[in-house]
């Protein structure tokens, strides 16, 4: 695992190797498997992602009730071709939906990087997909661009929102997803971390507030704003558009935001949206269930 | 850390920490355990027991205990299958100290040949878990390397004898923990190896005077 994307970059560029090559190799090694052996076990994770956009069911709510079937009214509202965002976006906004609501329904999912955030990279990763008809090789390949990403991210800052806030799930998140969308728009290794960059940058400081401490309220809608904004992020980066902060300092700056952040907004619970008369309400009723 | 530690697990929600985590440490209790649970008095500390049921985490410690993975989507319906095989489980809130990690529980575990344990484990983060006392004895190791766990009379040479065995088995270690109740007592070593401990070296140690228990988990 590797604690710099200079590092990646530089090695990408000196071998004269794709940035997902370099994370794989590394990690075969880790592992003592061969590269192939790793890149087919990260194609089986890429069908547990599609299966858990595939298994949403619309009928069933979480065991608070506070989450179930909004993903329907998403896909609705796409039938009647009434999306502002258009259909793309509208798709990648269903599926960040389904992804997370099942997962809030204890349905299958992929923790990328956490369970919390699992809607994002799914959202776009399949949509996208659909939309290029990329391979599913490809897409592995860019599940481990993501995760060479997150661990660096991991390894300079946090992917827990105890310790750094939802800027560690959702925008850690965010920012692996818009390096794996970056390289499937055949965009080089500079491009990859340029894109987590602009990604990241954008969603710095969010705060981790849930209500009555579960994974649902805010969390599952947060899956939309982080896929939307990978796209975004790798649009701009694939137009020209560069980070005028080189990415590794943007890992350090969530690190240092996440250490400065009040332990209420870091998954206790306790302030933020969890701490509003609203969300104090609906934590004495869901304590009374109990 | 690896990929798949990042891009994964795969497993059944709502939290990686409060479900994923929960199932791993009802998993390492039911393999320290080494037979099937006839009986399980399940502790919930600090946030386990604060949001523990709004995550499933309840129902995620009990799916481990039965050897139910953290993939699996039968956890949602793990107290109806603990009925049907025949394991009694009671779960309550306790408190374990302000040092000991927020997601923590406490199991004391009955095997049904009569086997008992009790062990404190934390899930810290991403699914991961770290055992850290198993019968009063304070421990630290994940369960994710091959782990052997040896509990012998606390007298000198038994370190040396121990990795004297494992050395002929071209077994290597990757850490290393000695802990004991009190001097002249009885001692746990927790060795974490980097490859699968064989059958024989087991047999071996476990024969080994003042050996009091021998206990091995495979690696994941």
């Amino acid at each position: 695992m590797y604690d710099s994307v200079d590092e990646i970059i530089r090695l990408s560029e000196e071998k004269k190797k794709s940035f997902w090559e370099i994370v794989a190799e590394d990690d075969a090694r880790a592992q003592d498997i061969s590269e192939e052996e790793d890149l087919k076990r990260m194609l089986s994770t890429y069908q547990a992602m599609r299966e858990s956009d595939l298994s949403y069911d619309p009928k069933i709510h979480s065991t608070s009730g506070l989450v179930g079937a909004e993903a329907q009214k998403i896909a609705d509202r796409r039938a009647r071709k009434e999306m502002i965002c258009g259909d793309f976006l509208g798709s990648v906004m269903e599926r960040a939906l389904r992804v997370a609501e099942s997962n809030a329904c204890m349905k299958k999912i992929v923790a990328a990087p956490t369970a919390g955030s699992c809607g994002v990279m799914p959202a776009v990763l399949l949509s996208l997909q659909e939309k290029y008809g990329y391979t599913d090789e490809k897409m592995a390949e860019a599940l481990f661009v993501a995760g060479g990403i997150g661990g660096v991210i991991a390894c300079r800052a946090s992917l827990a929102g105890a310790e750094g806030g939802c800027q560690a799930e959702i925008g850690a998140a965010s920012a692996m997803t818009a390096g794996a969308a970056v390289y499937l728009q055949g965009g080089s290794a500079r491009q990859i971390a340029n894109a987590a960059a602009l990604a990241l940058k954008s969603l710095l400081g969010l705060s981790c507030d849930p209500v009555a401490g579960l994974v649902e309220v805010p969390c599952v809608k947060r899956n939309v704003i982080g896929a939307v904004n990978a796209l975004t992020s790798a649009d701009m980066t694939m137009a020209g558009i560069e980070s005028k902060i080189p990415p590794d300092e943007v890992f350090d700056a969530m690190g240092s935001i996440g250490r400065n952040m009040d332990e209420s907004i870091r998954e206790t619970g306790i302030g933020g949206l969890a701490g509003t008369p609203t969300g104090r309400k609906i934590r004495s009723r869901i304590r009374g269930m109990e | 850390m690896l990929i798949s530690d990042i891009i994964g697990p795969v497993m059944v929600g709502p939290s990686s920490s409060h479900t994923a985590g929960a199932v791993r440490i009802g998993n390492i209790g039911l393999r320290l355990l080494g037979t099937k649970v006839e009986r399980a008095d399940i502790g919930l500390h600090g946030s386990f027991l604060a949001t523990g049921r709004g995550h499933g985490t309840d129902k995620a410690i009990v799916a481990g205990l039965l050897g139910i993975a953290v993939d699996d989507e039968r956890i949602p319906e793990s107290f109806e299958i603990a009925g049907e095989q025949g394991m009694n489980f009671d779960i309550h809130g306790v408190d374990l100290g302000p040092d000991l990690h927020p997601n923590s529980a406490r199991l004391i575990l009955t095997g049904t040949n009569g086997k008992k344990i009790e062990l404190i484990a934390s899930s810290i983060g991403g699914g991961r878990i770290r055992v850290n006392e198993i019968d009063g004895i304070q421990v630290n190791f994940s369960g994710e390397l091959p782990t052997l766990i040896v509990h012998n009379e606390d007298k000198p040479g038994y370190v040396a004898e121990v990795t004297s065995i494992l050395e002929a088995e071209s077994v290597n270690i990757a850490t290393l923990q000695l802990n004991r109740s009190k001097r002249g007592g009885y001692a746990v070593m927790v060795i974490e190896c980097d490859q699968e401990v064989p059958k024989d070296a087991i047999r071996h140690l476990e024969s080994l005077e003042g050996v009091l228990r021998v206990t091995y988990i495979a690696g994941e």
